[in-house]
């Protein structure tokens, strides 16, 4: 059951086979089995759950619905549902109960999708390993003792021991394909735009796109379709059609050409990981894709220039968290300036701080244009190297990460270190295009990543390759030890 | 650009955080390390390049003028850690 | 030595909006705390902002009414601080591209008219209100007026005398409500002023040191805060001190501006765009619909009036200053079928003065201008005296009746029949004869007694000028 795929799982439904109240209690007996150890969800929705499956059930025996009808699915703790705590992985928002759901959640309700719970994720989405988290760390299920990503880490780890079918996730500079990378699942962040950011607490607004994490390409079209959408509530959603991503997922990439940005696979690039990328373009090359070499000139300045951005807008979108109208407030402040410094000291953790003092730092008097201002013009520069390399192909394709699952603490004393983890997805993010991971192999018994980058709105592209791709390989079947039993009922 | 301890402490004070007197030096140490990071930009000269604030070139959107929303105070103020009389209380305020 | 002063002065004027900038909660004015203040006002994690298009084109009509530079592009900036009354913890507003450029007002003062240059105007959002009554030693937050729509009009240093600042407020702030863009209460907040103020000596190029007066909610106490604060400023320095730039808050208790005591450091605002809002295009259609739209502004209505009507200046000046008076003005000449100058006395006088007196604005008068225009008409065909005309005008402001109505009511039409008046002079003088004998020994201040006697017993409908021309003539027989 738990390997099943969206349309096979929709199809048990409606031959009812299964209903949606068994399929939800079915993984929520998953999560509570196995994720003692994950620590992957830390919100459950079971009651409320179980009554959406019975609405579900009621819509399926009445003959409608859709293939989202009665799935079940896990939310990222950083999208607001409305009468169940929405944390952001953070003590600051421990007690938050949001009045309002988030656009993307409401959408995935409305397709008739069942919210099991909500996942862990690296505080206020700032994090390469889950680690930030004030509700400790997530383990990776391929390795115990390694981290799943960030930081979406949560949803990916769920995901992966197949703790639900679907999870959302969010990706600022990686969030989505690293983890995704990390626990060998698909993974998918849309052009910037695309999905309402509405409801979805921001780290950087220019940055953030919630997105899709799946088993593969397609049950990740099925939600991301969802998902998509114009919002008039969120000013920087783009109102234009959404394609229909399913449509075209069957189609040959004979004649598609796959670039491969040389600044990308230089000898930095881990051997073993190279080669797992490389036979996985190699099988795209099989399928009749075109592979040719381009290049990103200025891809190599993407982290430098996104710690300056990032930061910058987090200082200002987190300064809201001030103790006064939500969120952690310090016992008995003597003052107005004592209420401000220990309610935000207590209420986030090291990294959030670091990141609140760097884009502080960026924008205050005399360094504004040395940091911020040059930082938006690399920006422009990155944007405009993939403008350029998409007039030549039609999508790029490298590895999502440079490492596989790192050790558990290995990083954590060291952020630049830990930046650089998201070196090949963080330029994306800047450009606003559209990237998603899909699992190209093992090293080491630890997941690889291939990162496919599209061109802006073209995710439906993106999704046929990932796809047929999927036709040919089955590395995204591929369960963790442990994991392919069924949880003791 | 190395960040001094009281950098540090004069950041931490524009975003009104607290910090322990004994992490500011690993803070300095850190904002150091990132800025170091940082700096690799300096590598590219980008004099006549127009600064990018948003990935796509789009412009704002207007919402017409009409009043949408009712009285939600009750449910919007149930995070709220002080009120009385519908007002959000903070320590006194001296202006 | 002798001192210029120096000044410049940022109004904020809120926009007459239904909903607020960025959200769609209500802007009215009073209602009970934090019950107009939604989600996206108070905020709350995850909600975002779009903004609002009758904010821009109120701006853009403002622009163009003081024919200042549209920007094709603006740019919604964050201007970062801590404050219990701005929810978010920076200020949505604009810095480097603000959507009104460099435009000019023209005051006039002591019959010369100077220009004065409006560097900006720019869109933000407005913050809420800290009430400081004790809560428990606690400062209590209402966030109703949070995110309404603020004009942020910003002068050149240009005005050398609080007489000159007053005339360029009181400039804009009959503007901002002829555009309808602002109701300009300024008791309510709706219009409020900040000013920078300098001394330097006479002769001098580069400006002093300034102060910043906030709090000042009337045209009295700007210029009292003025007066005030350069005769600070002047002492400061004689006394060998240096003026710091600093806030100023000024008390009208006290007749003084104090020092903010603020412990806030050398302010570092961190601006950078807002990643939430895009630039607004103002395109040049919605350009031309604004020009379009704009109505007859103050100093060309103005100007007509002199022309059109035979004003003066001064009343002119007068009868433009509220658009809602100009209006009222001329609808009641053309309901007075033309006695322009008539309907000005009676609308700048009785009305005015009524108006006053009961607290009433002009767009609720109980008169209305089609009313006073029939009254004045027959104020002028001498169907009834001034005097009697202000007794209907009493009769108007309680009852619906027309002028003409209420005078066949009263029977209070003016008595011209030569006849019936040369009567009762007869019988007056026969009565009255040392009085006349006095009048023909040269003493012609006795007409006063005569007229004075008819009216009363005619109760005033006697027709003053025909009354005159006949005891004149009947007295000298």
């Amino acid at each position: 059951m738990y390997n099943k795929s969206l349309k096979e799982l929709s199809a048990s439904l409606r031959n009812k086979e299964i209903s949606s109240v068994e399929l939800s209690q079915y993984f929520l007996a998953r999560i509570k089995h196995f994720d003692g150890d994950l620590n992957s969800v830390i919100t459950s929705n079971e009651e409320v759950a179980l009554s959406i499956a019975q609405q579900a059930d009621k819509v399926i025996a009445s003959g409608g619905g859709g293939l989202l009808t009665g799935i079940p699915l896990l939310h990222k703790d950083i999208f607001c549902t409305q009468g169940l705590r929405t944390s952001c992985g953070s003590k600051m928002l421990d007690n938050f109960v949001a009045p309002y759901t988030a656009t993307a959640v409401n959408q995935l309700e409305l397709a008739g999708a069942v919210m099991l719970g909500k996942t862990n994720m690296d505080e206020f989405a700032m994090g390469s390993s889950n680690e930030t988290s004030f509700y400790g760390s997530v383990k990776n299920p391929w390795d115990l003792d390694t981290v799943p990503g960030g930081s979406s880490g949560g949803s990916a780890a769920a995901v992966a021991a197949r703790l639900a079918p679907l999870a959302s996730g969010t990706d600022t500079g990686g969030s989505i394909r690293q983890p995704a990378a990390f626990c060998g699942i698909t993974g998918i962040k849309p052009t910037y735009g695309r999905v309402s950011r509405y409801g979805m607490i921001a780290f950087a607004s220019s940055l953030d796109q919630g997105g899709a994490m799946a088993k593969s390409a397609e049950d990740a079209a099925i939600m991301l379709q969802a998902m998509s959408g114009f919002d008039e509530k969120d000013s920087t959603s783009v109102d234009k059609p959404v394609d229909d991503l399913l449509a075209g997922l069957g189609d040959s990439i004979k004649g598609l050409t796959i670039g491969l940005p040389k600044e990308f696979f230089t000898k930095d690039l881990d051997a073993d990981i190279r080669e797992k990328v490389e036979a996985a373009v190699d099988a795209m090359k099989s399928a009749g894709a075109n592979i040719k070499e381009i290049s990103l000139p200025n891809i190599n300045l993407s982290v430098p220039a996104y710690y300056v951005v990032a930061p910058a807008e987090c200082s200002a979108n987190l300064s809201r968290f001030d103790g006064v109208r939500f969120g952690h407030r310090c016992e008995s402040p003597k003052d107005l300036e004592d209420l401000y410094k220990r309610s935000r000291g207590e209420g986030f953790g090291d990294e959030v701080k670091r990141r609140i003092m760097i884009g502080a730092y960026v924008l205050s008097a005399g360094y504004y244009d040395a940091y911020y201002k040059k930082a938006q013009q690399v920006r422009r520069l990155i944007k405009q190297d993939f403008v350029e390399a998409f007039k030549e192909v039609d999508v790029i394709a490298s590895a999502t990460a440079p490492s596989v699952a790192f050790a558990s603490g290995e990083k954590k004393g060291d952020p630049v270190s830990m930046y650089l983890s998201d070196i090949f997805t963080i330029g994306v993010n800047l450009a606003g295009l559209p990237g998603m991971s899909v699992p190209c192999g093992f090293v080491n018994n630890k997941p690889v990543g291939m990162q496919l980058i599209g061109n802006y709105f073209e995710e439906a592209r993106l999704l046929n390759v990932a796809h047929q791709y999927q036709q040919l390989t089955d590395w995204h079947l591929a369960v963790p030890a442990g994991y392919e039993q069924e949880a003791s009922a | 650009m190395s960040i001094q301890s009281e950098d540090v402490l004069k950041i931490a004070h524009l975003a009104r955080l607290g910090i322990e007197p004994e992490q500011v030096e690993s803070y300095a140490s850190d904002l150091s390390n990132i800025m170091v990071l940082v700096e690799q930009m300096s590598q590219v000269d980008t004099s006549d390049i127009e600064p990018m604030a948003h990935p796509l070139d789009q412009s704002q959107r207007l919402r017409t003028d009409v009043v949408l929303e009712s009285n939600q105070r009750d449910a919007l103020q149930k995070n709220a850690p002080a009120i009385e009389d519908g007002l959000f209380l903070v320590p006194r305020v001296i202006d | 030595m002798k001192w210029e002063t120096v000044i410049g002065l940022e109004i904020h004027a809120q926009l007459a909006t239904k909903s607020k900038i960025f959200s769609g909660a209500s802007t009215a004015y009073g209602a009970e705390p934090n019950t107009q203040a939604c989600a996206i006002d108070l905020g709350m994690p995850g909600t975002l902002p779009v903004l609002n298009e009758q904010a821009v084109r109120f701006a853009v009509k403002f622009g163009l009414a003081i024919g200042a530079h549209i920007a094709p592009y603006s740019v919604f900036a964050r201007k970062n601080y801590f404050y219990p009354d701005l929810p978010k913890g920076y200020q949505t507003s604009q810095f480097d591209k603000p959507i009104v450029g460099l435009g000019q007002l023209d005051i006039e003062v002591g019959g010369e008219t100077k220009t004065i240059g409006v560097t900006r105007a720019h869109l933000e959002e407005d913050a809420g209100k800290s009430l400081h009554e004790d809560y428990h030693g606690m400062t209590g937050i209402d966030l109703n007026r949070a995110g309404t729509p603020l004009l942020e009009i910003v002068s050149e240093p240009d005005m050398r005398s609080a007489a000159e600042a007053v005339a360029y407020v009181k400039k804009l702030h009959t503007l901002v409500q002829y555009l309808g863009i602002c109701d300009g209460s300024m008791q309510e907040g709706s219009f409020r002023c900040d000013v920078n103020v300098s001394v330097r000596p006479v002769g001098q190029e580069e400006f002093g040191t300034r102060a910043e007066i906030k709090n000042l909610n009337s045209f009295r106490f700007i210029e009292k805060a003025i007066a005030h604060e350069v005769e600070r400023q002047i002492d400061v320095i004689d006394s060998g001190g240096k003026v710091v730039q600093e806030t100023r808050l000024y008390d009208a208790n006290k007749d003084e501006t104090r020092s903010m005591r603020s412990k806030e450091e050398a302010n570092d605002y961190r601006y950078f765009p807002c990643p939430d809002l895009l630039p607004v295009e103002i395109t040049s259609s919605l350009l031309d619909e604004m020009r379009d739209s704009l109505p007859e502004l103050p100093a060309a209505k103005k100007q007509r009036f002199q022309q059109q009507y035979g004003l003066s200046a001064y009343d002119s000046e007068v009868l433009t200053t509220q658009r809602a008076m100009a209006d009222y003005y001329e609808d009641a000449v053309n309901f007075s079928d033309g006695e322009a100058k008539l309907v000005a006395n009676w609308v700048m006088g009785e009305l005015s003065a009524a108006l006053n007196q009961h607290n009433v604005d002009i767009v609720n008068s109980p008169v209305s201008a089609e009313r006073l225009g029939g009254l004045v008409k027959r104020i002028a065909d001498q169907t009834i005296s001034g005097k009697i005309a202000k007794q209907v005008l009493e009769l108007m402001w309680s009852s619906e009746h027309s002028a003409d109505e209420l005078i066949e009511r009263e029977g209070l039409k003016q008595i011209s029949d030569t006849g019936a008046l040369e009567k009762m002079i007869d019988q007056l003088m026969a009565d009255n004869m040392d009085q006349v004998e006095q009048f023909r020994a040269g003493k012609t201040k006795m007409i006063g007694f005569f007229v004075g006697q008819l009216m009363k017993q005619t109760q005033g409908k006697a027709n003053p000028q025909e009354l005159n021309k006949l005891l004149q003539s009947k007295l000298k027989e």
